[in-house]
């Protein structure tokens, strides 16, 4: 019961924002996706963050939590066997996400992009007929798997992606269907 | 002789190092055959289409799987360091590959120690990991899109994700973050920016803006950018300075784009496939323009 109360609420208020947060850091851009599903299905609330330089090496996100919630989210974490490398606070600003979306509608298609990653789709069938943008190597992995698909039946970018440019495309991906439930 | 490094997007396939060629639409190389649908195959698909209007020799290909995990491009970049013969091309370019800073620098550092030091041309991931090693000024041309651009325009961001929100990549913009990226030192010595408007550039200033013919339905399209990046390095191999390569191949990109009739649904093959067509009728142009010029 008590459990249940718990869940319908985000776990962390706007007024803890600012005050001691921490990062999960995992050894790939995968872990963290799954990692953020798992937190985010148990109904916490975190953050897909960039990095601080000084643990920075390449294709790199972070999950941003509060500190306070270490413990109950290490042991959410490992339970789904994604437990990150390092826990580490957060002492710098760590970068934003891209949030800006830009639609095009050309025709009967409509184009959304997300930092670098566009996703088009015909809204007559609802079909994904292209992926475009981005240059880590699941791009054209993702696009593979996508094209083709209704969007409904397509995978999720966040499922089969690996990196950044699939997680840019996740944020096309999730714009386009709350667009589309709009036509 | 140019040479392309990328990646195929199927985790089984091997390393594999040669010449490559195209048949039937499908790239051929070391005795694999690779769809070209987006990616590393179009961009060779490209330049093959390219290189033979120009009676180039084949381009040779180091490509491996990687789906996104990255241990496919870093098998890929331990064998560049440790075998060099891909390197040793006179213009090789690196594509989509798992940027990763430190594996880049080691890449460089093997390229520095060839003599006479070869052309480099960078996209996607590697373009990215370049610009976040902060030595982009090693490189002849980078091709990013105007999303790209303003990644390379914003000295703190590690990949386009985190291009921050001022730095705003609309095209009308594109002069500012051109003369930004400069300005950290986070651009090639060319820039081939792929756009509604193609924009070629040097650290000199603008020196060209290609917008015809406009075809809309290719922004959409993915691999478009790939093949402009394959035909600017099959151009710039075959001996072409590098600015002029860039003009040539915006406009080849452009009318084979165009010759294809493309819906936002298209696939690049279509573009790819009207390229030498599209060499044919600029090189008919210059030739009706330069009798004009004569005549008059």
């Amino acid at each position: 019961m008590l459990e249940l109360f718990r869940r319908k609420k985000p776990r962390t208020g706007k007024g803890r924002e600012k005050r001691g947060r921490g990062i999960l850091v995992f050894d790939h851009t995968s872990e963290v996706i799954r990692a953020e599903t798992v937190l985010k299905s148990e109904g916490w609330t975190v953050r897909v963050m960039g990095p601080p330089p000084e643990i920075r090496s390449g294709c790199d996100l972070v999950i941003e939590f509060p500190l306070m919630e270490e413990l109950n989210i290490l042991r959410t974490l490992e339970a789904a066997g994604v437990a990150p490398l390092q826990v580490v606070p957060v002492v710098s600003p760590l970068l934003q996400p891209v949030e800006l979306f830009q639609t095009r509608v050309l025709g009967r298609y409509v184009m959304v992009r997300a930092a670098n990653m566009k996703l088009t789709v015909d809204t007559g069938t609802r079909t994904v007929v292209n992926v475009s943008g981005g240059g880590c190597p699941d791009v054209p992995y993702l696009a593979r798997e996508m094209v083709g698909k209704p969007l409904e039946e397509a995978p999720e970018p966040r499922a089969i992606g690996h990196t950044l440019c699939g997680y840019a495309l996740q944020l096309a991906y999730e714009e386009m269907r709350r667009q589309c439930s709009q036509w | 002789m140019l040479a392309v490094v990328g990646t195929v997007p199927d985790d089984d396939f091997p390393l594999v190092e040669g010449e490559a060629r195209l048949e039937r639409g499908r790239i051929i190389l070391g005795g694999h055959e690779i769809s070209v649908n987006r990616g590393t195959p179009a961009l060779l698909a490209a330049a093959l289409r390219t290189g033979e209007r120009l009676n180039s020799p084949p381009p040779s290909a180091c490509l491996v799987g990687d789906t996104g995990k990255g241990q496919g491009s870093r098998r890929l970049y331990d064998h560049l360091v440790r075998d060099g013969r891909t390197l040793r091309a006179g213009v090789v370019v690196f594509h989509y590959l798992q940027p990763d800073v430190d594996w880049h620098n080691k890449v460089l550092f093997a390229v520095e120690a060839i003599s006479p030091r070869p052309t480099l041309i960078a996209d996607a991931g590697f373009m990215y990991a370049a610009k976040m090693s902060g030595q982009s000024e090693a490189y002849e041309l980078f091709t990013p899109d105007a999303g790209e651009l303003a990644f390379l325009a914003d000295e703190e961001a590690p990949h386009p994700f985190y291009t921050r929100g001022f730095i705003l990549h609309e095209e009308n913009r594109v002069p500012d973050l051109i003369d930004r990226a400069y300005a950290h030192g986070n651009a090639a010595r060319c820039l081939l920016v792929k756009g509604r408007l193609d924009h070629v550039v040097s650290r000199k200033g603008l020196h060209a803006v290609i917008d015809r013919p406009a075809t809309e339905a290719l922004e959409a399209m993915g691999g478009t950018g790939d093949s402009l990046t394959g035909v600017v390095s099959a151009l710039i191999a075959s001996g072409m300075e590098t600015l002029e390569a860039a003009v040539l191949a915006a406009r080849i990109n452009r009318l084979a784009g165009y010759l294809a009739h493309p819906s936002p649904a298209s696939q690049v093959m279509e573009v790819i496939g009207r390229i030498p067509a599209a060499m044919d009728e600029l090189v008919e142009r210059e030739r009706t323009a330069g009798e004009s010029r004569h005549l008059g």
